[in-house]
């Protein structure tokens, strides 16, 4: 079966989502997403939708919940490099995605998560 | 029996030539939809002896009912160009029309002069005028119509170019100056335009400006909002600047929640905090440090 494959980078784990995303690959990669971060104590998890051409409804509520569960675990979700069309689909579709933070490119994704890694006290998150 | 009308129009028309051309030119001039502004009666004079000379050509050739065929293409080409240029100078539709339509009383005179012992050809020539006449009166309108579309179309298009320029104000910092009214369809423009510049220039901080937008209502907060949040989604932060005092106070009654978007009163505001947050700073040059 396919898996979406987590990178992991210093604290952060790093995944690239490179294939379209069927219901099945998205709780397959929560399953596997949350136990990385318990197993590896992830500070930040960074995913990166830029090759995505279509994100459905569903696909954007388990990135909100990924992040949800992730903030649980204490750990950031940034989600990077989302296409316009994909921007504007899920708007128009009322998935705001409020609990997700979100940056340009890898890059400033990942300096995004480590200023949050650095600022977290004990009182982390929002 | 339509070529023998044609022919028989013809030969009055070209018997009468001169006097129905000067009595069609009086008849325009003296008339109530005459724009001397716009025309003069020389112009008027020469259009009127051109198409006149188009219609007894078309006429020799056969033909009297047909304007679409190719004996009509002279006159029509003719039509169109007074009508196109009618429409553009502001003449009226009914101002155009006139054009063609004032013809009948001389060429019907003519006509009733020419025929007076035989009232059955009087009755079928005067039929076969007017016939011909409305037809080329409608067509004026017709082509007037259609330029005045084109005109139209025209224009809504270059409004839609000219009023969604994105332009990068510094590193990493976009502005968008939005002008005139926001409708669903422009809406979709700006923000096409905007996510695809952020993905092109890479700036994490785009400034809305809508200092040229006359009215809002909750239709265009919520077109903004949208924006924001698509903007948002992929990384990028918006400020909203340059809302009027009334807007203000619009926004607020409509009961449109912008808590969640930064807001400045000015471009200027905005951008200082959009270079605050990018970090960069801006100093005098002969300033002693003082912010």
């Amino acid at each position: 079966m396919d898996r979406i494959p987590i990178l992991k980078v210093g604290e952060f784990l790093l995944v690239s989502v490179q294939v379209d995303m069927h219901d099945r690959l998205a709780l397959t990669l929560q399953d596997d997403l949350t136990a990385r971060i318990v197993a590896d104590g992830a500070r930040g998890v960074l995913i990166d939708i830029s090759s995505l051409d279509v994100v459905d409804s569903f696909i954007g509520r388990m990135l909100g919940n990924i992040a949800a569960m992730s903030r649980v675990l204490d750990a950031q979700t940034v989600v990077v490099g989302m296409r316009p069309a994909v921007a504007i689909t899920l708007v128009e579709l009322g998935v705001a995605l409020p609990g997700i933070q979100t940056a340009l490119n890898v890059d400033s994704g990942m300096a995004l998560l480590r200023k949050r890694a650095n600022a977290t006290a004990p009182s982390a998150g929002s | 029996m339509d070529a023998a009308q044609g022919n028989k129009l013809n030969q009055i028309l070209r018997q009468n030539d001169g006097r129905v051309l000067t009595e069609w030119v009086q008849h325009q001039v003296s008339a109530d939809t005459f724009r001397g502004d716009l025309v003069s009666e020389n112009e008027l004079r020469e259009l009127s002896r051109q198409l006149l000379a188009a219609i007894r050509d078309a006429l020799a050739r056969g033909n009297a009912s047909d304007i679409d065929a190719a004996e009509w293409t002279d006159a029509r080409e003719l039509l169109k160009t007074v009508s196109a240029t009618r429409a553009k100078q502001g003449f009226s539709p009914s101002q155009t029309a006139t054009f063609v339509f004032s013809l009948k009383k001389p060429l019907f005179s003519a006509l009733r002069a020419e025929l007076a012992r035989d009232p059955e050809a009087l009755a079928d020539a005067l039929w076969t005028t007017t016939v011909l006449l409305d037809k080329l009166g409608l067509y004026t309108t017709e082509v007037y119509q259609q330029s005045r579309d084109e005109l139209i179309t025209r224009q809504q298009g270059e409004l839609l170019e000219l009023s969604t320029p994105v332009v990068r104000l510094w590193e990493g910092v976009l502005a968008l100056p939005l002008i005139g009214t926001l409708d669903s369809e422009r809406t979709q423009v700006v923000m096409e335009n905007l996510l695809t510049k952020i993905i092109e220039t890479g700036a994490p901080i785009a400034i809305i400006d809508i200092t040229g937008v006359p009215t809002v209502d909750t239709l265009v907060a919520q077109h903004l909002l949208k924006t924001v949040a698509a903007a948002r989604l992929m990384g990028a932060d918006c400020i909203i600047s340059g809302i009027r005092p009334q807007i203000a106070q619009t926004i607020v009654h409509l009961g449109v929640d912008l808590r969640g978007v930064t807001t400045k009163a000015t471009l200027a505001d905005a951008f200082a905090v959009a270079l605050d947050r990018t970090g960069a700073k801006v100093s005098r040059a002969d300033a002693d440090g003082s912010s």
